[in-house]
């Protein structure tokens, strides 16, 4: 009975790395991989300290959603809710620009374009992923700026009369409109690239058998290729809102950054964004306001976060006949 | 024999995939309400053939095509013929059971009229209609609404078949449709197959020679010899080509001697 007790006990079968070159490669990876954990846990506690005298002075709820921001003051009010409600804005303005951009650039390289043009296209939109923000910024302020600024007084004259088109002042510059177009620019690459990844992953049969019962392109496309891609694309889409939440200086050259709460007047030349105020304002800031903009950053951070921890979620999760 | 109307014809098919010459001057006649079965080696063409049927090789920019194919008099290839219209008259069932999946089984059905902005009048008597000429109604009526990933490989395969029929095609293709599947279910596909036959034309592609036996009216052999063009060796009634061939080769064939 020992002896069957014995050779039937239960063993673990994978083993520890024997070779040197193993074991040495092994830490390295763990390192690696434990030091990223370790990197965020850091920057929290650095944030979560020198933000604690804002929010103490403040009051969290004050400080998230107020919309008072004066150094000069006092006592001093540092109230983010404009900001805050300004990068929201401007990252959905970039975001509905950048979707059909982005799907039909995808949709192109996968579908349409023969194999030397695909590659072409891929590399080009990669290579505006690669562009500093800075450049952007600069292009976007110098070269952009004014043919946006026309664009949005066409929309203004044509649709002037639905709400979030309205604009009295007429000054078409810095406004959240252009702010959005330029994140637009930087978040097509990201959005781009995963959704021509899930299509070429994408079972062609399914498509070849859409075609065979009598659909056209755009009906593939539309009733087949994204509902079943649609899972992927919506995490792409979440990931290229998290890089547009956090942009700083491309914004920052193209907005007119304003306290005075721009609800979704989306061409007047006033808006917000928690990362571009902050560059704005770090310069100059009494230790009380560094306290404040650290803050901020916490807030930006712990919402892109969770706007990331949802994207690889659902890019994960959302197609379960893709196992 | 000659006062026979042929719903569907092949003359002098060929298809080139770049430079690369893959099929030379096909000529087959399909008539209505027959099964024909396609038969050779691996690479030899057959799919190749088969998707010149119902325009499939559209979506490929290097295929060039010669010949003509008449459905009904007309050459689909003609000018100003939509290679969509085409598809509607000619359905396709494929190797690997493909249905949509993210669609229920009865959007399934379906499919095609959302697909093509067809309209059909009566929704529910389709789905059933359908499902039952596909031999699969008593399986899936309680659950219409399930995920079609949910059934197993041979009824997805026969819900395939269903979403075809929905379109009322004329012709139905079948590219090897019982390669995926376990003997069982292949032979539901092949009772299915024969009760559609005497109401449409059936091209089936297969690697199994018993089914083609089982299936075919008539069976037309293919093969592409040292890197020559596929083209057919034999063509004749099923009983003939495999019990009296002709061609030395296909009596290789089709007794397992080679391919
Ligand atoms: N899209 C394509 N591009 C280039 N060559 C192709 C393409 N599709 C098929 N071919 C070539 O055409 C030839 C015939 O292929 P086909 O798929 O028609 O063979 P098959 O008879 O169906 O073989 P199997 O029994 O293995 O399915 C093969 O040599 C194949 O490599
Ligand atoms: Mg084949």
């Amino acid at each position: 009975m020992t002896v069957n007790a014995d050779s039937t006990q239960r063993r673990k079968l994978a083993t520890k790395p024997f070779a040197k070159a193993d074991r040495i490669f092994f830490g390295v990876a763990r390192a690696a991989a434990y030091s990223s954990f370790v990197i965020i846990a850091l920057i929290l506690i650095f944030l979560i300290g020198r933000a604690i005298p804002a929010f103490q002075t403040q009051g969290i709820i004050d400080f998230a959603f107020g919309s008072t921001w004066d150094a000069s003051a006092s006592p001093q009010k540092f109230q983010l809710g404009p900001m805050l409600w300004g990068s929201v804005l401007i990252s959905l303005i970039g975001v509905v620009i950048a979707i059909p951009l982005s799907i039909s650039i995808a949709y192109f390289i996968e579908f349409m374009a023969p194999k030397v043009l695909a590659k072409a296209v891929t590399t080009i939109v990669d290579l505006l992923a690669a562009i500093p923000s800075i450049v952007l910024g600069l292009w976007g302020a110098f070269v952009f700026s004014p043919i946006a600024a026309g664009w949005a007084k066409m929309l203004n004259q044509s649709f002037g009369w639905i709400p979030i088109f309205d604009n009295p002042e007429q000054n078409f510059l810095r406004s959240p409109f252009i702010a959005g177009i330029v994140v637009a620019v930087m978040i097509v690459p990201i959005i781009a690239s995963i959704t021509r990844e899930i299509f070429s992953k994408m079972d062609r049969d399914i498509i070849n058998a859409a075609l065979a019962l009598g659909g056209n392109r755009e009906s593939t496309l539309r009733k087949v290729i994204l509902p079943t891609a649609s899972g992927g694309i919506v995490g792409g889409i979440l990931l290229g809102l998290g890089r547009a939440l956090g942009e700083t200086v491309a914004v920052l050259y193209v907005l007119n950054i304003s306290f005075d709460i721009n609800w979704g007047q989306v061409l007047q030349a006033r808006g917000g964004s928690v990362a571009s105020m902050i560059i704005s304002k770090f310069g100059e800031a009494n230790p009380s306001e560094i306290s404040a903009l650290m803050a901020a950053g916490l807030v930006l951070f712990m919402f892109t976060l969770v706007i990331n921890s949802i994207a690889s979620y659902i890019v994960a999760k959302a197609q379960p006949w893709r196992k | 024999m000659s006062s026979r109307t042929y719903q569907l014809s092949a003359e002098n098919v060929n298809v080139w995939f770049g430079e690369r010459h893959v099929l030379k001057d096909v000529n087959l006649a399909f008539p209505s309400n027959q099964v024909t079965a396609l038969i050779g080696p691996s690479g030899c063409g057959k799919s190749t053939f088969i998707r010149t049927l119902n325009r499939m090789h559209e979506l490929i920019p290097s295929a060039g095509f010669g010949g003509k194919v008449l459905l009904d008099g007309e050459d689909i290839y003609g000018d100003g013929v939509d290679p969509v219209k085409v598809r509607l008259k000619v359905g396709m069932v494929f190797q690997k059971p493909n249905p949509f999946p993210t669609m229920t089984i009865q959007e399934n059905v379906l499919s095609g009229l959302k697909l093509s902005g067809r309209k059909n009048p009566n929704n529910e008597e389709l789905v059933e209609t359908s499902l039952r000429r596909a031999s699969i109604w008593n399986e899936v009526k309680d659950r219409l609404n399930d995920p079609a990933l949910s059934l197993s490989g041979g009824q997805q395969q026969r819900l395939c078949i269903a979403r075809s029929l929905a379109m009322g095609p004329d012709v139905l293709l079948m590219d090897e449709p019982c390669s995926a599947l376990d003997p069982g279910s292949t032979r539901r596909v092949e009772e299915t197959i024969l009760e559609l036959a005497p109401q449409m034309t059936i091209v089936i592609v297969t690697h199994n020679m018993q089914q083609a036996q089982r299936v075919a009216d008539q069976t037309a052999f293919f093969l592409s010899e040292d890197g020559n063009p596929g083209h057919v060796v034999e063509f004749g009634a099923t009983e003939q080509v495999f019990e009296q061939p002709v061609d030395p080769r296909t009596n290789d064939y089709v007794n397992g001697h080679f391919g």
